[in-house]
């Protein structure tokens, strides 16, 4: 087995002003190019997860460690660094800024990191090679993003997520704005462009239907030992 | 794709709300530029109009209202000064010219000023230039008028056209002097001073017109007919030997030199003396101030504190540009308030451009969160905001010092219409400058408000806003 791309242990977290963690006693280990799915209701800290995992806040205790870099050990600076270079984000909606074109928004994923604008080699070439083979016609590419469908701008968010290959890719209901027939195309292009980078998936969502299409299923219940209803955030 | 090309895009993306605020720091900084702009351009216009000027001398009065009615046509003298008392003056060897000026008349709300062709000669503004004509030459015969370049336009009078003159300096005279006609004989080339707005005659022919006016109402049958103003005065105005008198205007005694000139063609001996008679009458007793130019300026100082320190008939004498000063103190207060008021325009404009960046703070929580999930550090997602205050300080400056250019090309008129002073549209001195770009950092601190606002909220926010 090759080395873990993320490992968790024991991660423990609550937010400001909270009197009980969102997150406690957390392990989770993925492996490069793996694709997870975490299923969870509102509620029960899977964006608080992915906080985390991004470097956006800083566990209460426990280790994230990816690639061998413990997160913790970091300066804030250095984790949005480490998020710039190393992560790709998929929101549930309102993933772009609105008075940027498709490519434009597509590119951001590179704004603030010389290392993945680097892998990304030509940055525009690289963005708009990304939104066709998410299937976005090119006429979509340069209509300002909040001239774009919530299909269409889901497929130039996952763009922006694998542009220049970030190791991790972390969804967050990505798919619940979508019809079925739409749901199930844009998994299939996530999957396939997310091969084609090398990035591993951590995909959150409540829709378990989605679920049979990963290599690993987990419940946040099961992880998270903390009380879900005493969480605070969305 | 930078930072600044990110903060351009999201201003243009509120382009509406974000124009506004451009418009107020602009009018505020319009405000500010105008005020200072304007107050040096009057000052530097006034300074022109008596630049070439050693002194001016007067009945005693205040030191700035003798300035203001000698030069600009401001106010009118109280008393004047006796014809002999000028003489003495005038020909003292450290005067180099002389300029007398009889005032109080006006045509058509242009200044009639009597004086001698020695105006035409001597006087000098702006640096040193002199009158130059655009059409015709000074006055020569005694109903001759030069016409300034303004007055000329508004008037459209042009060489030969006749002119009758009004007693009385307001722009509505009730009793003209429709009895004596004058014919343009010049127009000036135009000065941006008040020389612009003035119409000149001989000095005898000001007091031609004033003859039998010695009450303030013209006394029946005393006032002069052009004939007997013509015969007065001894001459037939156009046909007496200026040429072999080419020193006649600076000792400002043109009527003499021409009495000279008719004696010698003049055959019967009785008309001689009749007419010397006439001469005589016609010199004028009294003029209401006059200007000198010295060998030396120098010698300014000497001769103001000899003609100020005299007992009997007593003079002033002031140095134009102490008493410019002394009408800027004057002036001060008002300019200071002016100044005051602008600035807290200014600072209203401040104001308005934090509350606009205050009420995006909310529906740019999204943009930032995006930013943030890309990798945004904290402080850039704060620098987006100082950018856009830049970028709207900056706007407004330059939208501003446009609109102060367009304020001073629409006043320019105005200004010299009023007060004969020709302003120029001009850049902001480098002091100005240096106030405009702390102006541009004020707002940039400014906004370090929302911006440090912005960068706790990333803190605290996670990649999602939290509600």
């Amino acid at each position: 087995m090759t080395a873990p791309l993320l490992t968790i242990e024991s991660l423990r977290f609550t937010w400001p002003g909270d009197a009980e963690p969102i997150v406690s006693g957390l392990n989770l280990e993925i492996a490069p190019g793996q694709r997870v799915f975490l299923a969870g209701a509102s509620g029960s800290g899977k964006s608080t997860l992915l906080a985390l995992i991004g470097g956006l806040v800083a566990p209460s205790s426990g280790t994230i460690r990816f690639a061998g870099q413990d997160l913790a050990a970091l300066s804030r600076t250095a984790r949005d660094r480490f998020r710039a270079d190393h992560l790709g984000v998929i929101f549930q909606q309102f993933n772009l800024l609105p008075w940027l074109d498709g490519v434009a928004n597509a590119r951001l994923g590179c704004q603030f990191s010389p290392a993945r604008r680097e892998r990304a080699g030509e940055i525009e070439e690289s963005a708009r090679e990304l939104l066709a083979a998410m299937g976005l016609a090119s006429d979509c590419w340069t209509r300002r993003a909040d001239a774009l469908s919530v299909g269409q701008q889901q497929r130039v968010a996952a763009a922006r997520a694998l542009i220049g290959q970030p190791g991790l890719v972390l969804a967050d209901e990505p798919t619940s704005a979508l019809d079925a027939d739409r749901r199930d195309a844009f998994v299939e292009l996530l999957f396939a462009q997310a091969e084609r980078a090398g990035s591993a998936i951590l995909f959150v969502s409540h829709d378990r239907a989605l679920a049979d299409r990963f290599d690993l299923k987990l419940e946040l219940a099961d992880i998270n030992q903390a009380n879900a209803a005493a969480g605070g955030a969305l | 794709m930078t930072l600044v090309t990110l903060a351009r895009g999201s201003l243009g993306n509120r382009r509406a709300a974000v124009a506004l605020t451009v418009a107020t720091i602009a009018i505020s900084i319009a405000l500010l530029v105008l005020v200072e702009q304007m107050r040096s351009q009057v000052r530097e216009g006034f300074y022109r109009s008596v630049s070439g000027t050693d002194l001016i001398v007067g009945a005693p009065t205040s030191s700035v209202q003798l300035l203001l009615f000698s030069v600009f046509g401001l106010g009118n003298p109280t008393s004047n000064v006796g014809w002999a008392r000028y003489r003495e003056i005038a020909d003292r060897p450290v005067v180099d010219w002389s300029i007398p000026l009889s005032l109080g008349d006006s045509h058509q709300g242009f200044r009639v000023i009597g004086t001698t062709a020695a105006m035409f000669e001597h006087y000098r503004y702006a640096g040193g230039r002199s009158l130059e004509f655009r059409h015709g030459g000074p006055f020569d015969g005694l109903f001759d008028v030069v016409v300034g370049a303004r007055a000329a336009d508004r008037l459209g009078y042009a060489i030969g056209d006749r002119v009758v003159l009004a007693h009385g300096g307001g722009n509505v005279s009730l009793q003209h002097h429709d009895e004596l006609p004058f014919v343009v004989s010049g127009v000036l080339a135009p000065t941006g001073t008040p020389v612009d707005q003035s119409l000149y005659i001989r000095l005898d022919a000001h007091h031609a017109i004033h003859v039998g006016w010695e009450q303030g109402t013209p006394r029946p049958g005393a006032t002069l007919s052009p004939e007997q103003a013509q015969a007065r005065a001894g001459h037939g105005g156009h046909d007496h030997a200026r040429p072999e008198h080419p020193d006649r205007g600076e000792h400002g005694d043109d009527a003499r030199g021409a009495a000279e000139s008719e004696a010698r063609v003049a055959t019967p001996a009785r008309d001689d003396n009749e007419q010397r008679r006439a001469q005589a009458s016609l010199q004028p007793e009294q003029i209401s101030s006059f200007l000198l130019g010295l060998k030396t300026r120098a010698a300014a100082l000497g001769l103001r504190y000899e003609i100020n320190q005299r007992r009997e008939a007593p003079l002033l004498a002031i140095l134009p540009g102490i008493a410019l000063q002394e009408l800027w103190r004057i002036t001060g207060l008002a300019e200071q308030i002016l100044r005051v008021v602008a600035g807290l325009v200014v600072l209203a404009g401040l104001l308005g451009m934090l509350t606009a960046l205050l009420t995006t703070l909310n529906e740019r929580r999204r943009e930032m969160a995006i930013l943030r999930a890309c990798g945004a550090r904290p402080w850039q997602i704060s620098a987006l905001l100082l950018l856009e205050a830049a970028f709207i300080m900056l706007s407004g400056i330059a939208a501003g010092l446009l609109l102060a250019a367009a304020a001073q090309f629409v006043l320019a008129p105005w200004l010299l219409a009023r007060f004969g002073i020709a302003v120029s549209l001009t850049w902001p001195e480098a002091w100005q400058w240096l106030v405009l770009s702390g102006i541009a950092l004020a707002g940039v601190l400014v906004a370090l408000v929302p911006a440090a606002m912005v960068y706790r909220r990333t803190l605290s926010d996670g990649m999602q806003v939290r509600q």
